[in-house]
């Protein structure tokens, strides 16, 4: 598959998924294993009225959209995937007012399931919010 | 002795100290979370929505969404077991209490276990261990037969200093 239809593939999944539309998700970047999407701060999605935190419930949205696009994303991934487990790591408090932006990379594949590692940060890349470790279901394409 | 108070009293009470806990998150509004509260129970609701489909084509509920349910349901339940016995105590009231704070989330696991149907959703959460500083809790979730949870979930959270030191 060349880059651009990756591309346009990628946009086009994350536009059909209502809650990730809803959550204002835009697709960043794409590759053989690997996505970046970002969540801009919303009012409505801050989970600390007094800090104007987001909650962190919206970045595991985030985190478990990132994973399953980068699972697809993989170079033989046969179908769509569901997330059998994720675990996040809540780092620190996300800077009120700043986009998150997350990677997931799928560092490993079996038959039936595809591990991933995936983070986040908002406009200080050096100090992550979140970190996440799930795992996907995954089909094989056979070739 | 003192004589018990009237039934109403009490339900309106513990009914005002709960909706503050909630009410002015605005993610939760967002997602339409509410608490079902049967004496010191409460059973999470997530009322169905198109916004929390995940897979339109299933359609299944995105997992994000479950999470943020769960993490929902674990967080006030966290909350509203540690205001509880000073709200028995007559220790805080309602309507003047500020909101209290919130615990911090450290890291929090969710096993999905089956996809999430377009319908409502419930949850429970129970803490296992609540200390001065961390708590972990464990929630339940299901939606049309409660022994067939949906999903489950494990979080360790940070709790808020407390007031009297």
């Amino acid at each position: 598959m060349t880059e651009d239809k990756k591309t346009k593939l990628a946009k086009q999944f994350i536009e059909a998924l209502p809650h990730s539309k809803a959550l204002g998700m835009e697709f960043e970047a794409i590759g053989d294993g690997f996505a970046e999407i970002s969540m801009p701060w919303d009012a409505r999605f801050v989970g600390d009225p007094e800090t104007g935190v987001i909650h962190g419930g919206a970045v595991s949205a985030l985190m478990d959209t990132c994973g399953g696009a980068a699972v697809m994303s993989h170079p033989q991934s046969a179908q769509g995937t569901a997330t059998i487990d994720l675990r996040i790591d809540y780092m620190r408090a996300a800077t009120p007012g700043q986009r998150i932006r997350a990677r997931a990379d799928v560092y490993h594949v079996t038959r039936s399931v595809a591990f991933v590692k995936a983070s986040a940060h908002d406009d200080d890349p050096e100090n992550p919010v979140a970190a996440a470790t799930g795992a996907f279901t995954f089909q094989m394409a056979t070739s | 002795m003192k004589r018990p108070e009237p039934v109403q009293v009490v339900k309106s009470r513990r009914d005002a100290a709960l909706t503050k806990l909630y009410s002015g998150v605005p993610y939760v509004q967002f997602l339409g979370v509410q608490f079902d509260r049967r004496g010191d129970e409460l059973t999470a609701v997530l009322p169905y929505d198109e916004k929390l489909i995940g897979n339109p084509i299933l359609p299944a509920l995105h997992g994000g969404a479950i999470a943020a349910f769960l993490e929902t349901a674990a967080v006030i339940e966290l909350t509203w077991a540690s205001l509880w016995e000073q709200l028995e105590a007559g220790d805080v009231d309602p309507e003047t209490m500020n909101t209290p704070r919130m615990p911090k989330t450290i890291d929090f696991t969710v096993d999905y276990l089956r996809s999430g149907l377009p319908r409502d959703a419930y949850a429970r959460a129970r803490v296992n261990r609540s200390g001065r500083r961390y708590a972990s809790v464990h929630v339940e979730a299901w939606q049309d037969n409660r022994n067939r949870l949906f999903a489950q979930a494990t979080g360790h959270f940070l709790m808020p200093p407390r007031d009297d030191g």
